[in-house]
């Protein structure tokens, strides 16, 4: 027998706000998170713009020994963890004693693995690199810290899918407990924010240039969209079987219904309508829902000119016209491998309050985006069940159905 | 070259900071890894602060004999005189 999967805790942090409670407030009041990062202009970058988000202090919760293997990815996905185990009424000692595993999103720890080059290049001896490189430097290194952290022992791997990572890491999650194979698996995604990340992503001249502007660079679905802004943080979700959640008396706060996934197969960068179509599709038909039931689409839209459309027809060829649609990175920008997982706490959040986020900056449509319902203000409305898509670099696509269990 | 006295309050600062303990715990007779509560991956750290700080890299050879703090400001006066 096949187990309903649910969702009992959520944990956020990112531009929008430090925890769930800035993030609902930030996300109700359309408020960007985007900044110009001078810095970025002197290392040659045609854009500077970028969401922000600061270094936590981990000090007042973790040894010295538990920080040396962290950095950013895993120090924000400590963050969105932390909270969300404390959201789903757990504890580590709660945790250690269970079949609780993580599967995470992260495809990049790029700005850990240039200041191990760096010091390696100025002082030519491999020791003198010190003790917490080789674990920041993994791309695993979300996993690694947060299974030994939290004192897990159920299944332990990173997905690395590009900017459907997040996305992928909770489809995994969910198939697992669906099988009967975990009690419970930690779930998200994490992006670094600096600038050595994002370097390569913008040398293909791919990001917004509206530097005068910073709020108002990211556009999704706009007709004066002109690429989109990088971003980073981490989101986690607990996913949990429906039999364990209600055993605990834990609180549930929606029903992960279907994951749709697909792969082009085409080009390494471009998006593909077709890709798409049997995402969304597949997640339906795993859901178990018609197109109608879809109260709001949480797209994965991202400020360019060619993916917003491939999207925007994609919406429109499978669910329709009249279905809420926005693009939380018109605030957030682009957060890539965290991107798959924030969206889904996004809209748990919206759901959980009763509105639809805006897609800030949607002013005009172009002939495409104006097939679909994009809502540009926020917008007071019930959401039973939503979607939330991300597509990624080499033709990866992931679309998640939710549910409020009423 | 540095006295001992001089060593021991360079070794106090860099060691209670990078370990983070008390500098109240680092006593001559006390036992280096228990106070500092060192593991396997730690004495890589402790190889990083010390070149940082005197400008010598030590090996694991080095630390052979190594208990007590005491032992461990004679093998940098060693290493110091050495230089």
């Amino acid at each position: 027998m096949e187990n309903r999967v649910v969702i009992t805790g959520i944990g956020i942090y990112s531009c929008l706000g430090e925890n769930l409670s800035e993030v609902k407030d930030s996300l109700y009041k359309g408020r960007s998170g985007i900044i110009y990062d001078a810095p970025r202009k002197d290392m040659g970058f045609r854009s500077a713009l970028t969401g922000m988000v600061k270094d936590p202090d981990l000090k007042p919760f973790l040894t010295r020994r538990q920080r040396m293997g962290m950095h950013q990815p895993a120090m924000y996905a400590y963050m969105s963890t932390k909270e969300a185990v404390e959201n789903a009424g757990l504890d580590i000692d709660q945790l250690s004693q269970s079949e609780t595993g993580v599967i995470f999103g992260n495809d990049s720890t790029a700005g850990s693995i240039m200041e191990t080059v760096d010091k390696l290049r100025v002082k030519n001896d491999t020791t003198l690199l010190g003790s917490g490189a080789i674990f920041q430097n993994m791309n695993c290194s979300v996993n690694m810290n947060i299974s030994t952290i939290f004192k897990l022992k159920g299944i332990n791997f990173t997905i690395s899918a590009a900017c459907a990572s997040g996305s992928h890491s909770i489809g995994m999650g969910y198939l697992l407990i669906k099988q009967g194979l975990q009690e419970r698996v930690i779930c998200g995604g994490a992006q670094e924010i600096n600038a050595t990340a994002m370097g390569s992503f913008d040398g293909l001249s791919v990001f917004s240039d509206m530097e005068d502007n910073p709020t108002k660079a990211s556009r999704p679905f706009d007709k004066d969209r002109n690429g989109l802004v990088p971003g980073g943080g981490a989101a986690t979700l607990i996913l949990e079987s429906y039999e364990s959640a209600v055993k605990r008396g834990a609180p549930i706060l929606g029903e992960l219904m279907g994951y749709g996934f697909s792969s082009n197969g085409d080009h390494l960068s471009n998006p593909n309508l077709d890709g798409q179509h049997r995402s969304l599709n597949m997640a339906l038909k795993q859901a178990n829902v018609k197109p109608s039931d879809i109260d709001y689409v949480s797209a994965h839209a991202t400020s360019t000119p060619v993916g917003d459309s491939i999207e925007a027809q994609a919406i429109h060829d499978i669910l329709g016209s009249k279905v809420g649609v926005s693009s939380t990175k018109s605030m957030t920008g682009h957060e890539c491998w965290m991107a798959g997982a924030s969206e889904v706490v996004y809209s748990m959040l919206m759901m959980e309050n009763d509105f639809i986020a805006p897609n800030i900056n949607f002013e005009n449509p172009d002939e495409i985006s104006a097939k679909i319902n994009i809502i540009a203000e926020t917008k007071e409305q019930k959401i039973d069940t939503f979607l939330s898509n991300s597509f990624g670099f080499g033709g990866t696509n992931s679309s998640l159905i939710v549910k409020k269990i009423k | 070259m540095a006295s001992r006295d001089e060593i021991i309050s360079t070794v106090k600062e860099f060691l209670s900071e990078e370990f983070e303990v008390d500098k109240s715990t680092i006593e001559p007779e006390a036992n280096l890894q228990e106070t500092l509560d060192l593991d396997s991956l730690d004495y890589v750290d402790l190889v990083v602060v010390i070149e940082e700080n005197f400008g010598f890299k030590v090996t694991g050879e080095d630390f052979v004999g190594v208990v007590t703090f005491n032992d461990f400001y004679a093998l940098v006066e060693k290493k110091l005189a050495e230089k």
